[in-house]
Parts: C-alpha cells; structure tokens; sequence
C-alpha cells in the first residue's frame, strides 16, 4: 500500500515535470502552467458561474449514465440469457462499438433539438455498448455445473439468480461498467463541444477558440481529477471481485 | 444463413423500411431524416461527383497515420513496460484511467508544438489509440504460459529468437484485440476532430453540412462514412476470428 | 554401466519471499545420482517439489544452496544441451501444427529440410499422430496435446529426459500403453530417463530406481531397486513381485502424504 502511495507520487511528479518543460517549450499560448493553472482551479472553484458550467454537464452525464448503465445491464442480460437474441445483436453491437459516433450526433440533434435531452442521448450511446457486451459475456460465460449445482441444492429461479449467477456474473459486469463510465463521460463531453452554450465541454470549446490555455487546462485538469477518482474506486472493486478467493 | 443470421437480416431490413414508410408518410419529418431510399440515392450521387473525395482521402489518411504509429509505439511502449515491471505497475492506473482525459484540449498544444495543418489532429487521433494498443500488448505478453518461457528455455533459444517464436506468436491474438481498438480509436479521434476543431475531412463536411441544413448531403457522407468503417472493421475482425478458432477460444 | 550422468549435491531450493507471502522452502537439501541409462521414477505427495526437483535438474531453476553436474558439467543458468524437458502442463504451440511443433527444435538447431521431415516423421509415427500432423493444439485432446510434446521433446533425441506428470491427463488404459511406447523409446535411444509421476503403479512398473519424497521440503526418504529385466512392459503388473513393490511404496508414502494434507488445510 505505501508503495503504491510512493509510485503514484513519483508518477505525479514526473507528470508535472513534462508539463512544466512542455510549458517553457510552448509558452503560455499554447499551454499554461502547472503552478498558473493551480491558481485558477482555486479561483473557478470559488465562482457561481462555474459551477453552472459544472451541474449543467454533471445533469448530462447522470441521466447519460443511468441510461448506459441500466439500459446496458438490462440488454446485456436479455442478451445473455436469450441465446438466439444474443447471435442476433452480437454482430451489430460489435459494428457499433467500432463506429465513430460523433458522426451521428446531427441527428440525435435533429430529434432532440439543442439541449440536453441530445448530450444524454449522445453519451448514453457511447457508454451502453460495452456495458451490454461485458454483461452478455459474462451471463454467457457462466459455467453450465453452477445452475446444475443451484438445482441439485433445490434452489427456486429467484434465489439461483441472486445468490448464485449474479455473484458469479458480477466481476465482468463491473468491468463493462467501468468501461461505460469513462465512454459516457466522453460522450457528453464531445456533445456539449460541439453544441452548447454551457457545460464543461463548452467551457474548453470557448477557451479554445479565445485561446485561453488557463481555462482549457483547468477544466482538463479537473475533469481528469474526477474521472480518475471515479475510475480508481471502480478499479478497485474490478480487481477485488476478479480475485476474491484466490 | 444461420437462424440468427437470417433474424439479424430481417430485423434491420424490417428497420429500414419501417423508416422509410414512417418518413413517406410525414410522421418523421423531412428537416430531421431524410428516406433511407434518398440518403443511397444521395450516396450514389456523392461517390460520382468529385467534391466528397479530397475529403475522404484527408480523413482516411489522417486515420491511417495515426493508427500507424499508434499501433508501433503502442506495442513498444507495451514491450517496455512489460520488461519494467516496476514501472509498470506505478504506471498501471494511469493507464487503466487514460480514456477520461478529454485529449481534444491538446489540440491547442499540438498546434504550438507542430502548427497548423494535419499534425495535430494526428497527434489527438494518436493518443487516443495508443493506449489501447499498448494494454492490449501487456495483456498479451502478461498470458504468455510460464511453460512456454520454460520450453524456450530448453530449446536454448536467444531472446530474439525468443521474442520472435515464442512471445509473438502466443500473445498475438491480443495484439490484434489491440490493433482493431487502435483503429476504432484513431477513427473516432480524427472525426471528432474534424467535426469540432478542423475546417476539413469528411468530419467537418458532415457538420457543414448540419449547420448549412442540407441533409441530403449529411446523410449521404454518413452513410458513406459508417459503411466504410464497418467494411474495415469486418476485415479486422475476420482476422482475429481466424486466429482465435485455430486457438480453439 | 553405473556411471553417474546428472548429480546433484546438497542441493535445496527456497523460494523468496514475494508480496504478501513467505518465503517457501520447496526442496532439500538432497543428494542424487542419477546412472546413465537408467530409467528413474519420482513419487511423492502433491506440492513437496518434484516439479521444482526437475527444474533444479534442467538448469530451469538455480539451486539455493548446492550443486548440480550434468555429464560432469555443472549446471549453471541454463539448460545443457542433452537435455529434454516434457512439463506437467501443455506447452503446446497453439499456433504451430502438429507437424511443425514437432519440427520446431530440429529447424532451430538449423537441420536440413530432409532430415527433419524424416525425423518428424518418424516421432510422429511412434506417438501415434501421424493422422493429425495438419492439426492444431487447439483440435487435439489434452492427452493428444501432451503427446505432441513428448514428440517435440523425442525428435531432439536428448541424452537425458526429464518428463514431469506427462500421462496425467490421459485415462489409466492409455497411461498403461503409453508407459510401454515410454520403455521401448527408452531402450531404443538408450537415454537417461526421469519420470516425475503420482501414480505408483506407474512408478513401479517402468523405473529401475523410484525415489519416494517427503512431503514438503521435499526429500529422498527412501530409493527402492525393482530389480526388473530391461526388457520389460505393463504385463509386469500381474507378477507377485509388482503387488508387493507397489505395497512397499504405498507404506513409504501414506505417512507423508498425510502430511502433506495437514498442511494444505487452513
Ligand atoms: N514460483 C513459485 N513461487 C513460490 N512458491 C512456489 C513456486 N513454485 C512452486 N512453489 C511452491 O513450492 C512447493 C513445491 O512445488 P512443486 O515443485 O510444484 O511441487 P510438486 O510438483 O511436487 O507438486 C509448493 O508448496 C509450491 O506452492
Ligand atoms: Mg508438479
């Protein structure tokens, strides 16, 4: 545990380094420095207007992410535990999954109009993939003795699903969702940049464009906080059911 | 055709023309969808003229070179990593984190570091598939049997020879895992690029195209667009089916 | 026709202490001789070092603590030439056939093309695959699999064979029959054989010399003679003397075997 605690620091301090170097290297215009952008994530902190910016893409990314996770959990399972439905869809997700979907995104726009029905619309199909896959892999891939040893115990459908397949199910589940968290978020991101007037994603859209490298890095900085946050607890619950009892 | 495969057909024929009936009849409006049957005709008509073609060449090149090195620095930075086992593991969850890093706020970067022009949105496609490749050469050198190492051993085979009969070939079904998430990725970050940053590629006309409200033109590069990717993608994964069955997974 | 081919002096073996577990000391310290020519059957409880004895042997795994001499050379780093290794598990090539499997030493050591394809061939024929040269591992079974290794292994024509568990996967009528196909290889090349194997019967019926190890940190507790003729194959079984050999092993071994459970239970 100290060890990790030392390497995640040696890495963070090797990381502010390149970003220093890069710094002297681009000047401010392209990127700003660690110690300028330091000083404006406490000033953003403390502004109203920033945390609007903030709700508006946490509003987003919460409905996009119940629809991904839920949606996801609920397809993958039909999809794993219906054979044939299964064969069926497989081929197709994985063609979606591999489609660059910021192309569709006119139409979710086109349907939903500007706002934010089209930003969770646009992150929930991001995300709801590789949820429905993971889950469909990991109900198919359950071994066929666990259902056989649920009926030698006498155990009703019920309780089989709950005390039995979903624990078993569980690790790749939480695997996909860890995966579909991180595409999510992307996807209202990539939304709110290409259409919105606020959010986070407008917020490094218009930083852009005025070439404020201080307001991009900042909400860089901070959405990689968060994200990697987010993902460091999923993580560990991955890697706790992936190896429990062994 | 198998069961499932005859279902599949159906059930996406079934869509279509259930679209098309549903945009015939008014109930889906002309300003947000245009027939499926219009939008090949609108296909048909840009594949002959010559205005989509500079675009495609710009987006499908910039997809290739940012695959390209993506897929080499990937599996070296894999091979390093994996000869570095502490730096690995002080790397691992930055790795496993690296897809919540909007790359897009690069791009300012990029433009001061290699100017204007295809450079930097190479550079975003790049790191967006990089790190794909790279997990996926960990995973599959992280695979290899002991045994395998072991039975090396005894043939006295040289690290090279090892590297190049041993390694390769057994973790080779997870380099090409990793090779079709690299080109999925190298997609998705040159259109996104072009959609919101550049003023060229098939990215940008699609959105031009939106902002301008000629649909006809936006669902034809779509359609040209995901046609072509999923073309691509079946090559790659035909591939990688063949290698996984005569590994029995 | 005693003369010693692989030694091993004070030789144990501890395994370092890795994260979150102790230190483990797997093997010895022992002393063994094997006798060139000789066919010597390991038996012992799971878990008290045979595979760890064997890789000591190969020059897979440097000893702790003693020395290891293979034709009066030590075994330093790495594997001599002149020997063979078959492993517990499938070490198959999953992406090589059969054939080219079998071929894979032959090519490495830079052999002509006919020649490998007569010695392929040839080991082919004797482990009975000549039917599935095309295949892959993958369409094979786990027996199948294991042969193709000990083919792999045989076309080398090693000096010393060291095979760790190879019939473990395969049904006790086919152990039987591949443990005759193992005697009549064994004369036919006149190579040293170690056979690392939980089966007694199976310890009894093909060695000239078994070792019985302790449970774990293994140890020769005892090295029992069979006395059997050279030319001998699995019909020895219904002799007098093999019940009373297999009987003497099993008494040896009870003991630390139980051992060795007491240790496994948490
Ligand atoms: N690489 C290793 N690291 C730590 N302990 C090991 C390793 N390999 C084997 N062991 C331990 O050494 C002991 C002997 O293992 P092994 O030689 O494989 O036994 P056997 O082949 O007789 O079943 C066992 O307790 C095993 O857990
Ligand atoms: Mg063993």
């Amino acid at each position: 545990m100290k060890r990790r605690a030392l390497d995640m620091l040696l890495v963070s301090v090797a990381l502010v380094v390149l970003w220093q170097a890069l710094h002297w290297r681009v000047g401010e215009e392209g990127l700003a420095s660690p110690a300028a952008t330091l000083r404006q994530i406490g000033e953003e902190l403390e502004s109203p207007r920033f945390w609007r910016h903030v709700a508006e893409t946490a509003i987003a990314f919460g409905w996009a992410l119940l629809y991904s996770a839920g949606g996801g959990l609920v397809l993958g399972l039909w999809f794993g535990f219906r054979r044939l439905a299964g064969e069926v869809a497989e081929p197709v997700l994985t063609a979606f999954a591999s489609l660059p979907k910021v192309t569709l995104y006119p139409i979710m726009l086109l349907v939903f109009g500007l706002g934010l029905p089209a930003k969770v619309a646009f992150g929930a199909i991001h995300g709801i993939v590789p949820v429905v896959l993971f889950s469909m892999a990991a109900v198919r891939n359950l071994a066929p003795v666990l259902t056989r040893t649920a009926r030698v115990l006498r155990l009703d459908a019920r309780t089989t699903a709950l005390t039995v397949l979903l624990p078993a199910a569980l690790p790749e589940i939480v695997s996909g969702l860890r995966i579909g968290f991180s595409l999510t978020l992307l996807g209202v991101l990539i939304g709110e940049m290409f259409a919105a007037k606020r959010g986070l994603g407008f917020l490094i859209m218009n930083a852009i464009g005025l070439n404020d490298s201080g307001t991009i890095m900042t909400v860089a900085t901070l959405l990689f906080a968060f994200a990697a946050l987010a993902n460091a607890a999923l993580l560990a619950l991955d890697r706790h059911l992936h190896h429990r009892g062994d | 055709m198998s069961r499932a495969g005859a279902w599949r057909l159906g059930i996406l024929g079934g869509a279509v023309a259930l679209l098309e009936l549903l945009c015939r009849l008014g109930a889906i409006k002309k300003i947000t969808m245009i027939p499926p049957s219009e939008m090949a005709l609108a296909l048909g008509r840009l594949m002959a003229g010559p205005a989509m073609w500079p675009h495609a060449a710009k987006t499908f090149g910039n997809v290739a070179w940012a695959f390209l090195i993506a897929v080499l620095a990937g599996a070296t930075i894999g091979v390093v990593l994996h000869a570095l086992p502490g730096l690995r593991r002080a790397l691992d969850p930055w790795l496993a984190t690296w897809y919540a890093v909007p790359v897009f706020v690069f791009y300012p970067l990029f433009i001061v570091l290699f100017g204007m022009g295809d450079a930097p949105i190479i550079a975003i496609a790049f790191l967006f598939s990089v790190a794909a490749m790279t997990i996926a050469t960990l995973d599959g050198l992280g695979r290899i049997p002991r045994v395998l190492r072991k039975t090396a051993r005894v043939h006295r085979l040289t690290p090279i020879e090892r590297a190049l009969r041993i390694d390769l070939p057994s973790a080779f079904p997870y380099l090409l895992t990793g090779v079709k998430l690299a080109l999925a990725y190298a997609f998705i970050g040159v259109i996104a690029s072009e959609f919101i940053l550049s003023g060229f590629g098939l990215g940008h006309e699609i959105s031009f195209a939106y902002n301008n409200f000629d649909n006809r033109t936006m669902y034809g590069l779509m359609l040209f667009l995901l046609t072509a990717v999923v073309l691509i993608n079946l090559v790659v994964q035909r591939i990688e089916r063949r290698e996984l069955r005569r590994r029995g997974r | 026709m005693s003369q010693v081919h692989a030694r091993l002096m004070g030789v144990s073996r501890v395994y370092p202490a890795a994260a979150g577990q102790a230190a483990v000391h797997a093997l010895g310290p022992l002393d063994l001789d094997l006798r060139r020519g000789e066919f010597f059957g390991v038996v012992g409880p799971s878990g008290c070092g045979k595979s760890t004895l064997l890789d000591v042997v190969a020059g897979l795994a440097a000893p702790s603590e003693g020395r290891v001499t293979f034709e009066q050379r030590d075994v330093a780093g790495e594997v001599p030439d002149g020997i063979g290794v078959v492993f517990q598990e499938d070490a198959s090539f999953g992406w090589l056939t059969v054939w080219d499997n079998v071929a894979f030493g032959l090519r490495r050591a830079g052999r002509e093309a006919a020649e490998v394809q007569r010695r392929v061939d040839e080991a082919l024929r004797f482990m009975g695959l000549v039917d599935f040269a095309r295949a892959y591992p993958a369409q094979l079974s786990g027996g199948m699999r294991q042969r193709v290794c000990i083919a792999r292994t045989l076309v080398m024509e090693p000096r010393l064979i060291l095979l760790d568990e190879p019939f473990g996967a395969l049904d006790a009528q086919t152990r039987l029959l591949m443990g005759d196909e193992l005697l009549r290889l064994w004369r036919a090349s006149g190579a040293t054989v170690m056979l690392i194997t939980h089966a007694l019967d199976e310890a009894a019926m093909l060695s000239d010399r078994v070792g019985v190890m302790s449970a774990r940190p293994g140890r020769f507790i005892d090295i029992i003679d069979t006395g059997w003729a050279r030319e001998r194959d699995s019909r020895i079984a219904a002799e007098p003397s093999f019940g009373a050999l297999t009987a003497r092993l099993w008494s040896l071994l009870r003991d630390e075997s139980l051992k060795a459970l007491g240790h496994q239970r948490p």
